[in-house]
């Protein structure tokens, strides 16, 4: 007898897709927040599969700090071209130029922080009123609470307290004037089932995923890339290394990790095996316990 | 883990409900620590918490407290999702609080899920709390309830006593709608029965806790007999090459939808067959409840949001007065002179609340008929009213085609979920 069972994949690609139409739906200017991480490249996937045979009826954002890799901005550029959608940049140093935020100093100085400036300033000159991201609620513990709908007021902040409570499949994205939407369609998926489907539906990725030979110096228990934007201490001894990236932040502050995982088949293996989250070898994330939810609260992504 | 096997994988909802000290949050981290999904940093984490703190032992619970202020009053405030998968499923933890103030958070984790874990202690038995967490499960139609008898260290693993708490709860589960209940002695704290088998409990003959949730049959959950298509969005390329192209684009709540089939679409009764059946740019032959798929139709008909694509034989009844199990979520109460934001499916219409028809005292299970002040965390029985015809299942037979939520319009919040009677 046939059974009528949906695999888990397809059931997550099923609740994703539906959130994706329902955002379509429900606003008038929606966006993807597209960082050229794995994630927001799935997201952009399934948003192709939710419209298909028609174009993605949203640009993709990219708030871009100046210190990314090359790699993730060549990538972005190509996908742009082959998808045939609108790409907007929101750029940090031009926030940074317009004296609306101030670059930090000092040895662990990175752009991380400034982003939410750069984002909520996007934002608004664009009118967006929900802009759709690829995080994932088994990333880290403030993100565990977050609904898929996410109001944010007129300052773009989180308030954590008062969530609206989500049941089924009935999502509220009713608000008034000012306030805006973010909305997170992949909150179900965990970073196994993200690379299984990756694998899966051959989704291509940056280079930098895959293990590759990098100049790197070891700081803060993690390998970082030496390039540009990449402050050296005298002591730093910068030396070659076999790595690969797990998650695809700027240049100055994201971690590599040893690997020789240079296929999707083995970065499984890898994924299966490993010991620490994705976001282990973030600085970011590094800063304090509640280092995430401070930063949601204020309109990070 | 193998490729092939991964892929193979079932995906299992479930919801717990616990306060501080029930063991709940030491339960969850022993899940999520037997079956390896805790990662080394977040053990690092955990245990750097449990020394500041004085704690001899890594105490588990600090894994799933979510938010600044959880942690510093060691509660649950929300729901929190966690996730964890062993070679045979994928789960889901809705993790909810258990007191009586936060209802309305328990209401929501169990909106979804397959399965419900209640815990008793074993040392106090069934108390008002479950009760509570059991009549919630039952409400929301969670179609399993699995009752984790709790601390069986702590009764020196006695049968006798675990007994005692399964008759005791045996007697009021004729009360509850759930007809699948399951009974397992286990200790969180020392992991006896939760994924391993305990030694010291040999006179209890049944499975753990690990295999009851990857073995338990979820495949029937879904209906798969009546044919409900809410239409999300219409998809129209306005390209040269699909220029006549006209996509109902839509989750799939009922029944199982084959090419060549005759449909009715509601409310305008108009008919036609099914064309073609997209997941993307794959074709389908057949596809069926939950898959979110694009839909063409062989007549040029008009279709729109909010519209249901049926079957003739197996329609949903269109109301007007819809009679409601519903819980109240908002601090503001409830005012039947306003007209509220009724949010069913795809559709949204304006509706009242015409009467309330009795409240539930969820502390005793019994009916308030006098006391119709509705206010936070309420359950309560209740007729609205609706602008337009809803497209109605009873919640019974299908739990989303059957549900709606209720919107305040001054405040945009979501003030109420409602269960179609």
């Amino acid at each position: 007898m046939k059974t009528y069972n949906l695999k888990h994949l397809q059931e997550l690609e099923a609740e994703s897709i539906f959130v994706i139409r329902e955002v379509f739906a429900q606003f008038q200017n929606p966006a993807i927040l597209f960082s050229g991480g794995k994630d927001s490249i799935l997201l952009t996937h399934l948003a192709k599969k939710a419209f298909s045979p028609a174009k993605i009826p949203f640009p993709l954002v990219h708030i871009d700090t100046g210190h990314n890799f090359p790699e993730t901005i060549e990538f972005r550029d190509n996908l742009v071209e082959k998808l045939g959608c609108k790409l907007i940049v929101g750029s940090v140093q031009e926030s940074i130029d317009k004296g609306r935020v101030q670059e930090e100093t000092g040895i662990n100085a990175s752009r991380n922080a400034l982003q939410t400036t750069t984002l909520l300033d996007t934002i608004e000159q664009y009118e967006f009123d929900a802009c759709m991201g690829g995080a994932r609620r088994d990333e880290e513990k403030a993100r565990a609470k977050e609904r898929f709908f996410s109001h944010r007021d007129d300052f773009g902040q989180w308030n954590p307290k008062n969530q609206r409570p989500e049941l089924w499949n009935l999502f509220n994205g009713r608000k008034n004037m000012g306030e805006h939407f973010r909305v997170f369609p992949i909150s179900n998926w965990t970073e196994m089932d993200v690379w299984q489907y990756i694998l899966a539906e051959n989704i291509e990725l940056p280079s930098l995923y895959f293990a590759h030979e990098r100049e790197v110096f070891w700081k803060n228990n993690t390998w970082i890339s030496v390039g540009p934007h990449v402050q050296m201490k005298p002591t730093d001894q910068a030396v070659k290394k076999q790595v690969r990236y797990r998650t695809c932040g700027d240049m100055p502050i994201t971690g590599a990790v040893e690997s020789d995982a240079d296929s999707l088949e083995k970065i499984i293996m890898e994924v299966a095996t490993t010991r620490t989250t994705e976001r282990g070898s973030r600085a970011d994330d590094k800063r304090s316990e509640t280092a995430m939810e401070d930063r949601k609260k204020q309109g990070y992504f | 883990m193998e490729k092939n096997n991964y892929l193979d994988m079932e995906l299992l909802r479930f919801t717990t409900a616990g306060s501080v000290d029930d063991g709940k949050s030491t339960l969850i981290g022993r899940l999520l620590y037997d079956s390896k999904a805790i990662f080394e940093d977040q053990l690092e984490q955990v245990k750097g918490s449990s020394e500041r703190k004085g704690l001899e032992h890594v105490d588990l619970s600090l894994l799933t407290d979510g938010l600044k202020d959880e942690r510093e009053q060691g509660i649950t405030i929300d729901v929190a999702y966690r996730y964890f998968a062993t070679p045979k499923r994928k789960f889901i933890i809705a993790d909810t609080p258990g007191h009586i103030q936060y209802t309305r958070n328990m209401v929501t984790g169990a909106s979804t899920a397959n399965v419900a874990l209640i815990l008793v202690d074993a040392r106090k038995g069934v108390i008002e709390q479950t009760y509570r967490h059991s009549y919630i499960a039952s409400l929301l139609q969670i179609p399993h309830i699995i009752v984790c008898v709790n601390k069986m260290d702590l009764v020196d693993y006695s049968e006798e006593e675990y007994l005692k708490v399964v008759k005791q709860y045996e007697s009021f589960a004729s009360k509850l709608e759930t007809k699948d209940v399951r009974f397992i002695p286990i200790s969180a704290l020392h992991g006896d029965n939760v994924v391993n088998r305990s030694e010291k409990m040999n006179w209890y003959n049944g499975s753990t806790l690990m295999h009851n949730l990857e073995t338990i049959h979820i495949g029937s959950d879904e209906n798969h007999t009546d044919a409900r298509f809410p239409v999300q969005t219409v998809i129209r390329p306005h390209s040269d090459a699909y220029h006549d192209f006209r996509g109902y684009a839509g989750r799939i709540d009922g029944g199982i939808y084959r090419i060549g089939d005759e449909v009715l679409v509601q409310p305008s009764g108009l008919t036609s067959k099914v064309k073609e059946i997209y997941r993307g740019e794959e074709s389908l032959a057949e596809a069926y409840a939950p898959m979110s798929v694009t839909m063409t139709l062989e007549d040029d008909i008009d279709v729109s949001r909010g519209n249901v694509i049926t079957k003739q034989n197996n329609q949903p009844e269109a109301l007007k007065e819809v009679s409601i199990m519903a819980c109240w979520f908002n601090e503001k109460p409830m005012n039947s002179s306003m007209k509220y934001v009724i949010r069913h499916g795809t559709s949204e219409v304006l509706g009242k609340v015409q009467e309330v028809v009795y409240k539930m005292d969820i502390s005793t299970l019994t009916r308030n008929s006098e006391d119709k002040g509705i206010g936070l965390n309420d359950i309560f029985k209740a007729k609205i009213r609706v602008s337009q015809p809803l497209l109605c299942d009873p919640y019974f037979r299908n739990r989303r085609t059957g549900s709606l939520i209720i919107v305040d319009e001054t405040s945009n919040e979501t003030v109420a979920a409602g269960m179609i009677a």
